[in-house]
């Protein structure tokens, strides 16, 4: 709750700051301070203190799942402003804006992780997406930008009507937006609320790029401002990953034999076509957001499994990834050649901006020692664990070891091409950050209990 | 402490390394450090070799039941002294090499040492994919940054084909660790697992695809003439030496430990497999023009023999497969270091441009010769008397083919000889000509270390005794799971 109001109170802030202060630094340090008080206040409901008790009529309910993602979406978001908001200030002249949006972000994360009604779901989602159109198209004088924002905004509000009908469905058949469900024995589900179920899996695979609805991904990821591809591509990612979890393992939990088969079959089409396509890229910010789609693929393994194991390995997926992401995408950022072979070289000219790459690509295609691989192994253990998953965590496997290629064409370009310096220019802060965030994920590789403990405790 | 330091050494070594800018004190460095684990090793053998010195386990991941536990027991401890032998000669050999960047080279090395001695110490399933897995990081770093014109390409082959092999044994381990008793995953949980037997027959497969491309054997083995060829010589000779033993091991160790019943009913297509392949490779070598490939297929050739001696599946075939890939790793490290000397001084491979080396090169020639009888086993080398026992395994093994088996791997050895000894006479004797004309004899270092190999050559060709007595525990061990199923197939059968 505490989050909810404040996240909201801030971006109000943040748009009047942009008024009242002229000084871009000024700005940027209001919107990290306030990105910290965020944490602060998360953590101390972790804790216990809850500062605005409202009777919210049992729509909403703070478990240590969804305040534990809070935290560490808020602090992966705090990383990702002290790593890129001076690229947030070069997007456009209204930047204030930008930071605004991003705290309304926060506020629909923490909203849609923590619903207990579908029409706080609604609204999260909504409240994520609408700030996310207008980050998408903020690089005003960019035909590639414009594009993406009205293909987003078009394919986006075609599945937010999709989640209504759904819920309209569910409404019906039940009577009540109350995600609680319940079947007497020898009760069949309805068409109705089979129907309603299959809408909001379609419209929830939509807002996470899950294909068969991943079409809009790769158009609006490139074509959006890089710094903002990385926040959508990570931490609003993961969100809605909680809420599709949260949606599906416990709302539909009776349901489970119905969905499980077509999860199991979007998992597939997902890890197939996201990372065959991201092999035949040219451009490493497009190759990114293919590998996105194929990170969702494993993700879902998760939903599908839907047991201990896989709510806790989607929560360590979610921050392995997107620590991983948010890490390339600020080195690319600094980059003026996008392409494969503008990394070229890139080791011998910056070393310690290859080195943290490196280790974030490594993540990602999940090698041991990293954060990466923890997750795709609480992935495939808790897909084992379900009894039929075998074919899955075959098909998992190899596409895992497909990633392979792409992420280490990266790496093959840094350190064994020859190539002429980028000419970037980054501070001291930026690479220490930029360490920091490659120790966490090294440490999250040796000890994910260090976020998987905080669950329970 | 033992196996802890075994692993620590070479990782805090191998990290230092990579700020030490000089070249020649990185390299310094680096021998020193392998020297220390090589130190740790003996002594483990010899004077701290008491049970609690040699096992270490403590908490690491409590909630997955996994923990960081290590052993230097019978079946490792070869291998570890194999890989702590290996880094001290391949340094020394390779000292008057320069590298780009050595103190990266060196701290790769090291690093890929730590990982390898993880892979043989672990007892816990967790902790030795872990280690599988990083000994491969660094190999992929060295040989795609120091090696040959087409070092990318093949080198990305390997590091996917062992990539994909070893994702698919996780899956086998995670499988397995739902069917042990305790849910964890320590190596007696594994050996006390209760999979049904249908299901062993292809979990037994998710794993053997991971250690038949690491070996290689055929038909796996595509990646690995590239790879030596492409590679830099130093790491070469620790890929062929040490590492590809990392698939034996985990043959012996996980597999046959762990599923013996699987190993056994699959024994019988797998050893034709492999003997196939060996004769193969062995066909293959007898054409090659390229000493570094030459010596490549010859590896494919060896590890074909173990595997099929390692599927004979009884005490003899397991000692001397236990053996032999300790005698192997020194031979194949000699080989390489006569290629490499070759090579450096003459900057040619083929062998259709070389030949009269040895009026030259007496020392080099001598060397040569006696590391190639090693290589082709014969009496009195170290070679001999690990592939006699892999022979009277392979003979006495329960399966009704084991006469062909027999024949076959007999072929093999002949073949063996064939290209070894056209080798020598093409490239050592004959006429000289104007490239090898230049050639001088081998300096003090590759003095010394050839030394040592024949030394240790003729050392455990005369007295394999020491080998015996440290492998026999692990042999008999293997043996009992074994000896169980058969009386368990037995019984079935009345």
């Amino acid at each position: 709750m505490n989050v909810l109001i404040l996240s909201a109170v801030l971006g109000v802030v943040m748009m009047f700051s942009g008024i009242l202060l002229k000084s871009k630094a000024a700005l940027r340090n209001v919107a990290i301070t306030g990105m910290v008080l965020l944490l602060l206040v998360n953590i101390l409901e972790m804790c216990g203190t809850v500062f605005f008790r409202i009777n919210a009529a049992d729509m909403l309910g703070f478990d240590r799942f969804s305040l534990l993602f809070n935290t560490t979406a808020i602090a992966a978001t705090l990383i990702y402003l002290l790593l890129s908001a001076r690229d947030i200030e070069k997007v456009g002249v209204n930047y204030a804006e930008y930071f605004a949006l991003i705290f309304f972000i926060i506020c629909g994360i923490t909203l849609s992780i923590s619903f207990k009604s579908l029409l706080i779901l609604f609204l999260g989602i909504e409240i994520i997406s609408i700030p996310l159109y207008i980050l998408t198209g903020s690089d005003k004088r960019n035909l590639k930008s414009n594009e993406a924002s009205l293909k987003y905004f078009l394919m986006g509000s075609f599945s937010t009507g999709l989640m209504l009908m759904g819920i309209a469905l569910l409404y019906g058949a039940t009577g009540t937006f109350q995600t609680v469900l319940r079947l007497g024995p020898d009760q069949l589900p309805t068409p109705m609320m089979l129907g309603g179920m299959l809408l909001l899996m379609f419209s929830m695979s939509f807002k996470v790029s899950l294909a068969p609805f991943h079409f809009w991904t790769p158009d609006v990821y490139d074509g959006a401002p890089s710094v903002f591809t990385s926040f959508m591509a990570t931490i609003v990612k993961g969100a809605v990953f909680i809420a599709f979890i949260k949606l599906f393992g416990d709302y539909f939990a009776v349901l489970q034999p119905k969905w499980q088969i077509f999860a199991g079959i979007i998992t597939v089409a997902t890890l197939f076509i996201g990372n065959i396509t991201a092999v035949f890229q040219q451009s490493v910010k497009r190759m990114l957001a293919y590998s996105s789609i194929a990170q969702a693929g494993f993700m879902m393994l998760a939903i599908y499994a839907n047991n201990t194991d896989g709510r806790e390995g989607l929560l360590l997926y979610t921050i392995a990834y997107s620590l991983a992401t948010i890490g390339i995408f600020a080195v690319l950022i600094k980059m003026n050649d996008y392409t494969f072979s503008g990394f070229n070289g890139f080791a011998k000219h910056q070393p310690l901006l290859a080195a943290t790459t490196t280790i974030f690509l490594l993540s990602l295609a999940g090698i041991p020692l990293t954060a990466g691989f923890m997750a795709k192994f609480y992935m495939l253990k808790s897909t084992l664990a379900t009894g039929n998953g075998m074919w899955l965590v075959i098909v998992a496997v190899l596409m895992a070891a497909v990633s392979v290629y792409y992420y280490f064409r990266v790496i093959q370009a840094m350190y064994f091409r020859e190539g002429d310096d980028p000419k970037i220019v980054v501070s001291p802060a930026f690479k220490w950050t930029l360490v920091v965030l490659a120790a966490l994920v090294i440490l999250l590789g040796i000890y994910p209990n260090l976020i998987t403990f905080w669950i329970y405790f | 402490m033992v196996p802890v330091l075994l692993i620590l050494i070479p990782l805090l070594a191998g990290l230092v390394t990579f700020f030490i800018r000089d070249e020649k004190v990185a390299r310094l460095w680096s021998l020193l450090g392998s020297l220390a684990v090589l130190l740790v090793s003996v002594l483990g053998l010899t004077v701290l070799k008491q049970e609690k010195n040699l096992q270490f386990s403590t908490e690491w991941l409590s909630a997955l039941n996994s923990s960081f536990s290590v052993k230097l027991d019978s079946m490792s401890q070869l291998l570890c002294l194999l890989n702590a032998i290996a880094y001290p000669l391949v340094i020394l050999s390779t000292w008057q090499t320069s590298y780009k960047k050595a103190h990266h080279f060196f701290g790769l090395m090291l690093l890929a040492q730590a990982g390898m001695m993880g892979v043989f110490l672990a007892t816990d399933a967790l902790l030795f994919y872990f280690c599988w897995e990083l000994a491969l990081i660094p190999m992929y770093f060295l040989c795609s940054q120091w090696g040959g014109e087409k070092r990318i390409a093949v080198t990305f082959k390997f590091f996917v084909y062992t990539f994909l092999g070893s994702l698919l044994m996780l899956i086998g381990i995670l499988y397995v660790q739902a069917h042990t008793p305790d849910h964890s995953f320590s190596l007696d949980a594994f050996m006390n697992s209760r999979l049904p037997a249908a299901k062993q027959q292809w979990i037994f497969w998710l794993f053997f695809i991971a250690f038949a491309i690491k070996m290689p054997i055929f038909p796996f083995h595509t990646w690995q003439p590239d790879t030596y060829e492409q590679a830099p010589t130093a790491t070469t000779m620790i890929l062929s030496g040490v590492m590809v033993k990392m698939g034996l091991f985990g043959l012996l160790r996980w597999l046959f430990m762990v599923m013996p019943m699987a190993a056994f009913q699959w024994a019988d297509f797998i050893t034709p497999l492999s003997l196939v392949g060996a004769l193969y490779a062995a066909f293959i070598a007898i054409r090659q023009d390229d000493l570094k490939r030459l010596v490549a297929y010859s590896s494919i050739a060896h590890i074909g023999l173990m595997c099929a001696a390692a599927f004979a599946q009884n005490e003899t075939g397991f000692q001397g497969v236990m053996i032999q890939m300790f005698n192997h790793g020194i031979n194949i490290i000699g080989l390489w270091i006569v290629v490499e000397i070759t090579e450096r001084q003459l900057g040619t491979r083929k062998i259709s441009e070389l030949g009269g080396i040895a009026q030259k090169a007496p020392a080099l020639a001598t060397f040569l010769v006696i590391i190639a009888f090693a290589n082709i086993a014969l009496p009195l080398t170290n070679a001999f008397p690990g592939e006699f026992l892999m022979f009277n395994g392979i003979f006495s093994s329960v399966t009704v083919y084991n006469i062909w088996f027999t024949v076959l791997a007999g072929l093999g050895i002949i073949f063996g000889a064939v290209y070894t000894l056209n080798m020598i006479r093409k490239v050592f004797y004959g006429e000289m000509n104007a490239v090898t004309a230049t050639v001088k004899d081998i300096a003090w270092n590759e003095r010394i270390v050839l030394g040592l190999i024949v030394l240790l050559i003729f050392v455990l060709g005369v007295y394999p005794r020491i080998l015996l007595q440290e492998t026999a525990q692990a042999a008999g061990l293997i043996n009992e799971k074994f000896d169980f199923v058969r009386q368990l197939l037995l019984e079935q059968k009345k």
